[in-house]
């Protein structure tokens, strides 16, 4: 890496990146698996309505979707005017915010992930699990969770390499500040739009390139060696 | 002791189960049928993993399900200890962590055997350190039989637990659960198509088709009725329960049935083991006078208690009384005829030391058993 010769600036572009997709990805865990949880096994109306409703950050171009953060969560908004008044919280232009805006574009990954590794687990062991006892959640915690585990871990790399590259989303929301709310494919539209930023652009795309690439290796290997783990092809 | 009333409809049109039987209080107790009797059905009602649309279920007086006044335990508190045919360990755990995993959550007050016992009970000892992805069909099971008495059920459910295994892991497993049985002291429900399983296993029969319960009783009883789908297989015949008495010096076993005696080639075990023999009803003949210069070794004075027909018109089933004990013998009807048999005559039942199969003996002698109690 060092000889690829980043300047601090861009090491601090990286490195802000990584910061995002993570707490994008933790911020997104919990939620995420409740609502694999609610399509995978809840029966009710409007559970298809539901479904897609989750899936829209997918669909939707990015820009709307850091418009409707705005429009939510700005200053004035309805959640983020309480959220400054009653907490201090300011989540635009601020990292904090970024991570939302890539936490929200990233929803729908982990929670197709988690929702696949749901289904994957067979319910006759969770009916085993109450036979000899297990209530609810100690079900859910020593047999479901465990056996989903690999459809959690696959969707949180997957979000965290796709999250490092959020654009349109994270810029519209969270605006393009230096050192705050500029990552990565911030950086290289920004050294795009600068004369003799080429230099800069290449360097920033070879390293969002290789930690792409790195991820879903990543992820891959992980699914592998925990299907091995569980004893499935 | 288990009393089960159930009532269920699988869809508007579908199959509708009607079902009512109670069990002895200890032993086995086979639902027997073919596939799509309902059997399982029944099973999962017991162990709650089905609701059935009307019903009832209580357990040694305790109320697990009344639709009528909406009871309904969920599983997880009935302490029915199921055993799946498809084992269902858990992947993610460990052979040790399989077996706690009943025993952690079984209620504080509650006695079964140790663990150490079930481990010996069932060889799981070699089996410990394993993951379940490395272990065979039988052993699954047989960890899958050590989970549910672990857990100090009150009842054990078994789902098949042999069919998903060929004939060879099958006698790999049948003695343990032969074992288990003569040990839990533990009424066991079992369901089963094969017919092995239930000579070899169970005290009482539950014949179930199409939904419906046949009959119910001890197997010995059912086995010696002609008007029940078991008279119409070709190895129709009495299950008989037998104790060897002796081996002797011609290398054949005396076992004493009340009533009378047999000669087997079996090699049954010590004396005092207790066992049942399937007395095919076509592997035995009768003769009007003792027959004499014949290699049959059992001849066995009996008396025609009835004659009943057989599934073939041209054959009939005798039902013969020796003592208290009730042989059924499948003749021709011209036999019949040219003897001139009718019920009340005393004649000679005639039955070959070498026709009976080897079946595994049902159960431990008893100072086995009671070590290991």
């Amino acid at each position: 890496m060092v000889s690829i010769g980043l300047s601090p600036e861009e090491w601090q572009a990286v490195r802000l990146s990584l910061e995002v997709a993570a707490r994008a990805v933790l911020v997104n865990l919990l939620p995420a698996i409740a609502a694999a949880w609610v399509l995978a096994r809840c029966r009710f109306p409007g559970r298809l309505l539901l479904d897609a409703a989750l899936h829209l950050p997918l669909v939707v171009p990015p820009v709307v979707v850091g418009w409707a953060l705005l429009l939510l969560f700005g200053v004035r908004g309805p959640i983020g005017a309480p959220l400054q008044e009653w907490f201090g919280i300011r989540l635009v232009f601020s990292t904090a915010g970024a991570s939302l805006a890539t936490a929200v574009m990233n929803f729908p990954l982990i929670v197709r992930a988690v929702r696949l590794g749901l289904e994957a687990v067979d319910p006759g062991l969770e009916a085993a699990a109450r036979t000899l006892g297990a209530g609810p959640l100690d079900r859910f915690l020593t047999v479901t969770l465990p056996l989903m585990s690999p459809g959690i871990l696959a969707g949180a790399v997957t979000a965290f390499a796709a999250g490092l590259g959020e654009f349109g989303a994270v810029i519209t929301f969270a605006s393009n500040i230096p050192g705050e709310t500029q990552t990565l494919p911030l950086a290289i539209y920004a050294a795009t739009q600068t004369p003799g930023g080429e230099a800069t652009a290449a360097r920033l795309a070879l390293v969002s390139f290789a930690l792409a690439i790195c991820g879903l290796v990543l992820a891959e290997l992980i699914a592998g060696r925990m299907h091995r783990w569980l004893g499935r092809a | 002791m288990l009393e089960v009333a159930l009532r269920h409809r699988f869809g508007p049109a579908g199959f509708a189960l009607e079902a009512a039987f109670a069990t002895p209080p200890q032993g086995v107790t086979a639902l027997f049928g073919p596939s799509g009797c309902g059997k399982s059905t029944i099973l999962a009602a017991v162990a709650g993993l089905l609701r059935p649309q009307a019903g009832r279920i209580a357990l040694d007086g305790t109320l697990l399900l009344d639709t009528a006044t909406r009871l309904f335990l969920p599983p997880e508190r009935r302490r029915c200890g199921m055993v799946f045919q498809d084992a269902r360990l858990f992947p993610h755990l460990g052979v040790e962590r399989n077996l706690r995993y009943g025993e952690r959550r079984a209620p504080q007050d509650a006695t079964g055997p140790g663990f150490e016992e079930v481990v010996a009970l069932l060889g799981l000892g070699p089996l410990m350190g394993r993951r379940v992805v490395q272990l065979s069909g039988g052993e699954r099971q047989r960890v899958a039989l050590g989970r549910a008495l672990l857990s100090r059920p009150r009842l054990l459910l078994m789902d098949e637990p042999l069919a998903a295994l060929d004939a060879e892991r099958r006698q790999e497993v049948l003695p343990f659960l032969a074992r288990l049985r003569d040990v839990a002291g533990l009424p066991i429900l079992y369901v089963t198509h094969a017919l092995e399983e239930v000579d070899a296993l169970a005290d009482a029969l539950v014949l179930l088709e199409g939904g419906r319960v046949l009959a119910a009783g001890p197997v010995e009883e059912l086995t010696a009725r002609t008007d029940l789908p078991l008279a119409r297989r070709r190895d129709a015949g009495v299950l008989l329960g037998c104790q060897v008495a002796e081996t002797g010096q011609d290398g054949l076993t005396r076992l004493s049935f009340p009533g009378g005696a047999l000669l087997t080639t079996l090699p049954p075990g010590p004396p005092g083991t207790k066992l049942r023999l399937r007395l095919r009803a076509r592997d035995i003949a009768v003769a009007l006078a003792e027959p004499r210069d014949i290699s049959t070794r059992n001849v066995l004075k009996a008396r025609i208690a009835a004659i009943q027909p057989a599934p073939a018109p041209q054959e009939v089933f005798l039902d013969l009384a020796i003592g208290p004990s009730h042989l059924l013998a499948c003749v021709t009807r011209d036999s019949v005829a040219r003897l001139g048999l009718r019920p009340g005559l005393e004649l000679w039942a005639l039955v070959k030391a070498v026709t009976f199969e080897h079946r595994v003996a049902s159960g431990e002698p008893p100072a086995a058993s009671a070590a290991m109690g």
